[in-house]
């Protein structure tokens, strides 16, 4: 490995107990994306839980009506940058959940223009997941995933999907489309998580 | 802007258009990489000239840290594709946005090597005089050049001073009756813009290659 | 911050790596889509940098290649390319 001499990066590294291993601060908040923004019309747009006694869909009307919270949090993820005391509004996954007739040990979140990604439930729940549509007090912006994503700050960022549409409960934990090549299955930031194997 | 120009030990030789991968790594390890364009013709050495973006990683290194005996890692020649070799029959445009010169230059400066006779135009825009990389050098090629300045123009200035659209193009490009091999490089958003001016022109797009750079650096 | 335009790279972008890859330069090797059928170079297809690297097709966006590095590893998924061709 050919040491460049005198390059440091913009890197800044920060406190032990708020960033985990091989992550770096930022202030910014940098967009990454697998695909083309999609726009669905709010009129047309809905979220969906699949897989319980029945589906069960809210429109957007619906969705705003629910109970919502506003969270602040730290996000990181798995390209190492973390961002502290990130702001969101949005419906607790439990909300949802209270909806549903299940026994559902997994959930995989599906999105406008085909993205996916899986979890347990257990890291959905009590107070761990949200579907967000507002962030820094504000509108999701569609470059973020607006109008509503995944949020599950616990885990890497690429389990908060965007322009989620819905969760398919499921009994076995069916890989998402990163975790189907290569990014774990789980994805936990304190266990350094990143990869098949980690 | 700065050009580097990087010792040839064991370099296999390139293609104009052609770019390389550069990976920085720091002592602890941390790892960075970007690609740029190489700026020099085939035989003519090997040079890399860079745009240092206010927020880049690599660039603001390559720019002001960078110095002479430094080694660079490097992976490369890269590209198959947005290559120009000199034995294209075509006439030559092409339309460069503001860093997206540098593979272009690599081509004008391979034509004038060569001797070719091929005709060759540019189009480059840029946002201001000051920023327009290679300046001198262009009046010097024997191809033809024009410049549009899209946000500030010097005193004086009769050139175009809007960014490039099918209207510009119409004024300046290959008519397409030439089928005309085109070279576009630039910002996504750039190539998509001059690209759908061509098209808007009648020209073919197997006739049009594109390189798309991305913002960070 | 970057606009998300900006973040639609062209293959020319992955032409080092799949190039480290493979052994061989694939910036102007034509693939077909597995969902639409187009037949494109490399260097044409639409390439967006997510927590991996993803290739579309620049005519239907179905996701032809993803991308992950980690660990000293490449993972590869060329599931969306029907066909592959190369020069000898």
């Amino acid at each position: 490995m050919l040491i460049s001499r005198g390059f440091k990066g913009k890197r800044r590294e920060g406190p032990a107990d708020r960033v985990p291993p091989g992550q770096y601060l930022t202030d910014d908040f940098p967009v990454l994306s697998a695909g083309p923004t999609p726009h669905t019309p709010l009129e047309e747009w809905t979220f969906t839980i699949e897989g319980g006694a029945e589906p069960v869909r809210w429109s957007w009307e619906e969705f705003q009506a629910l109970p919502s919270e506003t969270i602040t949090t730290d996000i990181h993820c798995v390209t190492k940058w973390s961002k502290l005391d990130t702001t969101w509004e949005g419906v607790a996954v439990d909300t949802l959940l209270e909806a549903v007739d299940h026994d559902a040990a997994y959930a995989l979140a599906f999105c406008d223009g085909g993205y996916t990604t899986n979890l347990p439930l257990e890291d959905l729940i009590d107070g761990k997941g949200w579907v967000a549509y507002a962030y820094d007090g504000e509108e999701l912006d569609p470059e973020h995933g607006g109008p509503a994503r995944l949020l599950v700050p616990h885990l890497y960022f690429w389990k908060s999907a965007k322009w989620v549409r819905g969760l398919v409960l499921r009994d076995d934990d069916e890989p998402g489309f990163w975790e189907s090549n290569g990014y774990h299955l789980r994805g936990d930031p304190w266990l350094e998580q990143r990869y098949w194997g980690d | 802007m700065r050009t580097l120009e990087l010792g040839t030990q064991g370099w296999p030789g390139h293609r104009a258009g052609q770019h390389l991968d550069v990976r920085l790594t720091a002592e602890d390890g941390y790892q960075a990489q970007r690609s740029y364009s190489i700026a020099s013709a085939p035989g003519d050495g090997l040079a890399l000239t860079v745009e240092r973006l206010e927020d880049g990683e690599v660039s603001p290194y390559l720019v002001d840290e960078a110095r002479e005996g430094d080694q660079l890692e490097i992976r490369g020649p890269i590209g198959g594709y947005f290559v120009w070799d000199g034995d294209e029959p075509e006439p030559v445009l092409l339309v460069a946005g503001g860093s997206g010169v540098v593979p272009l230059m690599a081509m004008a400066r391979h034509r004038v090597r060569l001797g070719s006779e091929t005709p060759m135009r540019l189009v480059y825009s840029s946002r201001t005089w000051d920023e327009v990389v290679y300046r001198d050098e262009l009046e010097t090629l024997g191809l033809d050049v024009v410049h549009t300045l899209t946000r500030e123009q010097p005193l004086g200035w009769t050139g175009y001073s809007r960014r490039i659209d099918a209207e510009l193009l119409a004024e300046v490009a290959w008519p397409a009756s030439e089928s005309p091999r085109v070279y576009v490089c630039g910002s996504t958003r750039f190539v998509d813009a001059a690209a759908d001016g061509l098209l808007a022109l009648g020209y073919e797009a197997g006739w049009i290659r594109t390189e798309r750079f991305g913002a960070t650096g | 911050m970057t606009g998300i335009a900006e973040l639609r790279l062209d293959g020319n972008a992955v032409g080092g790596l799949l190039g480290e890859l493979f052994g061989l330069d694939l910036t102007a090797a034509p693939s077909t889509c597995g969902d639409c059928g187009a037949r494109e170079q490399m260097a044409c297809l639409d390439v967006y940098v997510g927590a991996g690297i993803v290739v579309r097709c620049c005519h239907c966006d179905a996701v032809m290649v993803r991308i992950v590095q980690g660990r000293g590893r490449t993972w590869l998924d060329l599931r969306g390319v029907a066909s592959l061709e190369l020069e000898e």
